[in-house]
């Protein structure tokens, strides 16, 4: 069975590997994931204090992302999250591409299946491009890649905050061990905010 | 500059000054006439992200990320969009974010609409349902002390709290175009 998505021609990246390199080369930005396997990726890479996972609130991952943007100006925010859980909050690119945060970069790790419930295909194995809707929507700087070889080049967008990046990244739809991150939301959100100098409120 | 056009309702006026005055950074909003004032505004104060969302639950994810950030961030929306909320709101629950939110009434005085009936008698029990306390303003002279009320109630004490304009407020709406 060809497990990868069909727009990658059957290239994909190990998700865990590039999710790894990719925040080992952002040691200072601020981290959104979405729930399930994304969540789980950000936390294998090395817990941060910088780091907001969701357990729930399946669609909001970019939504926050943006909300963090632009509180935070002057930092990168990185969103990783899934192909299932974009898809659930497409509408929010176009938000997002209204206000062009250049300090936001959205990863969507796509392996055009639903991993966290059985690997049921997504729309992204059923016909939908995320990198043209992302550019359809509004963000000019979109683009797909299929290895770890390119993860550099996504690192350079973030690190730079020059432009709104939107990234498809083929992942291969494997499920690498468990690693889940802390469940507590309230522990987790005013640990980030006690790192960037905010009182729990 | 003063972006108030005449005949701009005194207590859409008192409810910008309540979020100006809490330094509110960023306004997410789904529009309506209602919130007209508070959203041109917003576009108009350098110091205040004005966020058009595509669905209302986009705005709940919106405002934690600005939590996360150090600003604060509040939501406008009609009453059909707290349906549109509902599991997003337990992003709120379960992190024990701040959130405020005002919502305007539909279904509920002289609509001309049938539609908005449905949402708009369920829009309190959802947002109770899910653990938002709500706060009601109808009389245009209470709107400043209710808003301001509940808007301290979120960002003083870390609650979550929506306030509802009654449908009153703004008035008959307008079906015939001249």
């Amino acid at each position: 069975m060809n497990t990868t998505t069909e727009a990658s021609g059957g290239q994909a990246a190990d998700r865990r590997q590039f999710v790894a390199k990719l925040l080992g080369s952002l040691p200072d930005a601020l981290v959104v994931t979405g729930l399930g396997s994304s969540s789980y990726d950000v936390f294998a890479a090395g817990d941060r204090d910088r780091n907001y996972y969701l357990w729930g609130a399946m669609g909001g991952a970019t939504s926050l992302g943006l909300g963090l943007a632009l509180a935070q100006p002057d930092k990168s925010v990185v969103v990783v999250t899934g192909d299932g859980e974009q898809l659930m909050g497409i509408g929010s690119l176009a938000t997002i591409a209204a206000k062009q945060p250049r300090n936001l970069t959205i990863v969507v790790l796509d392996n055009g299946h639903f991993g966290e419930t059985g690997m049921q295909r997504s729309h992204t194995s059923l016909g939908t491009d995320l990198v043209a809707v992302a550019k359809g929507f509004g963000i000019p700087n979109s683009f797909a890649v299929e290895s770890i070889e390119r993860c550099g080049e996504v690192a350079d967008h973030a690190a730079a905050r020059k432009q709104l990046t939107f990234v498809r990244v083929s992942i291969e739809a494997n499920e690498p061990p468990r690693a889940l991150p802390p469940r507590d939301g309230a522990f987790v959100k005013n640990r980030f905010r006690a790192a960037l100098g905010f009182a729990s409120f | 500059m003063d972006h108030t056009p005449a005949g701009t309702p005194g207590w859409q006026q008192d409810i910008f000054k309540v979020l100006k005055e809490g330094n509110v950074r960023q306004i997410a909003y789904v529009p309506d006439a209602g919130h007209s004032h508070v959203i041109r505004s917003a576009i108009a104060d350098p110091e205040i992200e004005d966020i058009v969302l595509t669905t209302e639950e986009e705005g709940v994810a919106v405002v934690s990320g600005a939590w996360l950030g150090g600003q604060r961030a509040v939501l406008l929306m009609q009453s059909s969009g707290v349906g549109n909320c509902v599991n997003m709101f337990s992003l709120l629950s379960s992190a024990n974010f701040p959130f405020f939110t005002l919502v305007t009434m539909r279904g509920e005085y002289a609509d001309f609409n049938p539609w908005q009936g449905p949402m708009g008698r369920a829009t309190q029990g959802a947002l109770e349902l899910m653990g938002i306390t709500v706060l009601r303003a109808s009389d245009p002279s209470q709107v400043e002390e209710i808003v301001r009320a509940g808007f301290d109630a979120a960002f003083e004490a870390g609650e979550r709290v929506a306030v509802l304009l009654g449908q009153n407020l703004i008035g008959r709406k307008k079906w015939e175009r001249k």
